[in-house]
């Protein structure tokens, strides 16, 4: 804990301080400790001279922030429109099974989280599965099952 | 042909680097090396072809050879055949409606039925390099309205083209330019709008990532219209690509004096910034956006309010388009306004882009004069269904869009057509649907997906969408009651009528078209408790 509060510390003078800086720094922080501990969010409305309160306000409010630290692997599983048709119901479904994670839950061992997004924005080659960084397209029940037990056995980096 | 300038170009798209293009690109670098092909041959990477269901997708100049579904095994082969002035036929693009293989770029029906302005340079150009889009013509527009014209006659030609705002509400760019530069003040803002936050398009991430300088361009024109000295781009940051190539872009342009101060000599300066968006679909809402840079949560504000273009970014003229108007403002200045204006409709000005996706045969980016047919997009760039299938339905504009029925496939695709028939031209989502598609499924996904980003702050929006949403999942799950077409009928309006913002204004659009079209679906759901495409569960 103390260490996340020292990253947040460190970045901070980076910033304007100004409330317009509030994203920004949250995204950082994010990407840096993989969430946002409740400390963090104090801390950043110390250094903007805002209200806490503020500070969560935008934590909880947009979908890109996470309040809870998140697993190794993260599966996200798109549920545009197109992936949508094409049966990504099947595949959070089929994801769910073989991770034994339901949507928006991470394993008690940190080690998966399992996510839907809007639209990663690959429609053409729907549906899609994103691990981390890497996109999987057209995916069915069996890759999808395949996909998770792939990435178990390999070591990623969380960004 | 080998004394030619050659190229090899590999699409570094989002959809194809999850294809490994990054990998092929590598490959080729070194068979190339191998071969001794270094001198031969250049090795180019660039943005989105828009065929992302082929990809990974390379590409051969000057002779426009198109390989498709590329892997990294296939690599010796291309560049052997390059060196020789051959062909891999094996990996040609496979025609599934004429069953042929087609060589060449410009015959494949999916690109050559196009009409290509704003995505103009994507997959053609490296978008890493200023000086591909310099080679390509770029910033000569920005060059010719900072020594030739005033900022009256840059807002006048905008005017004149008739080009209207491609972010979906299709409102005069040219008028809302003009408003921003009339407004008082002296410190204005630029803002691009790139938080596609619509499931189901991605036309800007494309271009964004395919053509970042287009955009820059635009902006930075722009500014020099309406006398603004800063602009932001606001970008998703789920599109970690975009923003990373905008950046590139910016300083590119930062370095060859296009951005900063005294551009070009001139006495205009503009300065440019990206702002990563946190992911919230009402952001696309233009005081919300406003907010969100501002640091607060993106809540629409109500009206009674000022225009953005009088009182937006912190309270100042602040000029909001979407990534695509941007892109085709160099044109505009570049071929003239009559130019623009011969393509497109009486009302409707210019192409339209749209991301053509779903049970259809070409998925992919595709960009068309305005008024072009449902028909022709679906049958002759889409190759229409695919297995035999029969349409049912083409779902424009995302969660704030509607769905139309086959029948209206003749029916013009603009801002005013489409917005006729109870649909709208939205962001440029186009999803096809096939018999194995429920509508009313279709409607309770969106409604699913419109609740959840309800900002909360207006009760017609907040509850009413919920309210919308639990009927439907009812209905879908066997336990619709009778009646419960009207009652969404009833609530839809109202919602409609009464929220405070475009998304909960425009979110019961799935629901009243689908029940406007296919009302027979819905009531075999609730009276004879049947699913009749065997989706639903009940």
């Amino acid at each position: 804990m103390d260490e996340e509060l020292a990253f947040v510390r460190d970045i901070l003078p980076y910033y304007e301080q100004s409330r317009k800086a509030v994203i920004p720094i949250l995204q950082e922080v994010q990407s840096g400790l993989g969430y946002l501990p409740e400390r963090a969010l104090g801390e950043i409305a110390r250094y903007l001279r805002i209200p806490a309160s503020h500070v969560y306000s935008v934590a909880s409010f947009y979908a890109q922030f996470r309040l809870q630290p998140l697993g190794r692997k993260r599966i996200a599983v798109c549920r545009g429109t197109a992936c949508h048709v094409r049966g990504a119901p099947g595949i959070l479904k089929a994801i769910e099974e073989a991770t034994g994670l339901k949507e928006g839950e991470t394993s008690p061992d940190l080690e998966y989280t399992l996510e839907t997004v809007a639209c990663i924005g690959c429609c053409a080659l729907a549906p899609c599965v994103r691990v981390n960084k890497d996109v999987f397209g057209e995916m069915t029940r069996e890759k999808a099952k395949d996909l998770v037990a792939e990435v178990g056995e390999e070591d990623r980096d969380v960004e | 042909m080998l004394n030619e300038e050659r190229t090899i170009l590999v699409c570094h798209g989002t959809g194809c680097i999850s294809g490994s293009s990054e990998k092929i690109y590598t490959l080729l670098e070194e068979d190339l090396e191998r071969l001794r092909g270094r001198e031969k041959i250049r090795l180019k990477r660039t943005g989105c072809h828009g065929f992302c269901q082929q990809g990974p997708i390379v590409v051969l100049e000057p002779e426009g050879i198109f390989y498709s579904r590329v892997g990294p095994e296939d690599t010796k082969e291309i560049i052997a055949a390059a060196l020789q002035g051959q062909v891999v036929e094996r990996l040609l693009y496979h025609d599934p409606v004429t069953e042929k293989k087609i060589v060449s770029y410009g015959e494949i029906p999916f690109y050559s039925k196009q009409e290509r302005i704003i995505l103009r340079n994507c997959g053609r150009i490296d978008p890493e390099e200023i000086e591909d889009y310099v080679g390509a013509g770029g910033y000569r527009a920005l060059a010719r309205v900072l020594k030739k014209m005033t900022p009256e006659q840059v807002i006048a030609e905008v005017k004149r083209s008739g080009l209207r705002g491609l972010g979906g509400a299709g409102f005069p760019a040219g008028r809302k330019w003009e408003a921003c530069y009339r407004a008082p003040g002296g410190e204005k803002y630029v803002i691009c709008n790139g938080d596609e936050g619509d499931p189901g398009a991605f036309q800007d991430r494309s271009v964004m990532e395919g053509d970042p300088h287009a955009v820059l361009e635009g902006m930075i024109i722009a500014g020099y219209a309406i006398g603004a000295g800063k602009g932001y781009i606001y970008v998703r940051a789920e599109y970690p690509l975009a923003v990373k190539r905008l950046q590139t872009a910016i300083d590119q342009a930062r370095r060859q004096g296009f951005l900063g101060e005294n551009i070009l000599g001139s006495a205009f300066s503009f300065e440019l910034e990206i702002f990563q968006g946190a992911g919230a679909f009402v952001c696309g809402e233009s005081t919300a956006l406003v907010s969100s840079l501002e640091g607060y949560r993106g809540l629409p504000r109500p009206l009674p309010r000022p225009r953005t273009s009088e009182a937006g970014l912190w309270n100042k003229p602040t000029l909001l388009n979407n990534v695509k108007t941007f892109a085709s403002i160099p044109q505009i200045i570049l071929h003239g306004a009559d130019w623009f204006a011969g393509r497109g409709t009486e009302k409707c000005k210019g192409t339209a882009v749209f991301s053509l996706t779903g049970k259809v045969a070409n998925c992919g980016l595709i960009e068309v004069p305005m008024g072009t047919s449902l028909r022709k997009i679906i049958y002759e760039i889409g190759g229409g269904i695919p297995e035999g299938k029969a349409l049912k339905a083409v779902q424009t504009g995302g969660p704030s869009g509607g769905c139309l029925p086959a029948g209206m496939l003749d029916l013009p695709v603009d801002f005013d057509s489409l917005a006729a028939a109870g649909s709208m031209m939205g962001s440029g989502g186009m999803v096809v649907v096939d018999e194995d598609t429920c509508m009313v499924d279709l409607a309770r996904y969106f409604l699913d997906f419109t609740q959840r980003e309800s900002c909360g702050q207006c009760i017609p929006c907040r509850l009413g969408t919920k309210q919308m949403f639990a009927i439907l999942d009812d209905i879908t799950k066997g336990a619709g009651r009778p009646g419960d077409i009207e009652l969404l009928s009833e609530l839809g309006e109202m919602i409609a009528k009464s929220s405070l913002c475009g998304l909960g204004k425009t979110a019961p659009n799935p629901v009243l078209t689908t029940i406007r079209y296919f009302r027979e679906e819905y009531a075999a759901h609730i009276n004879e408790r049947r699913c009749p495409a065997g989706v639903c569960q009940m």
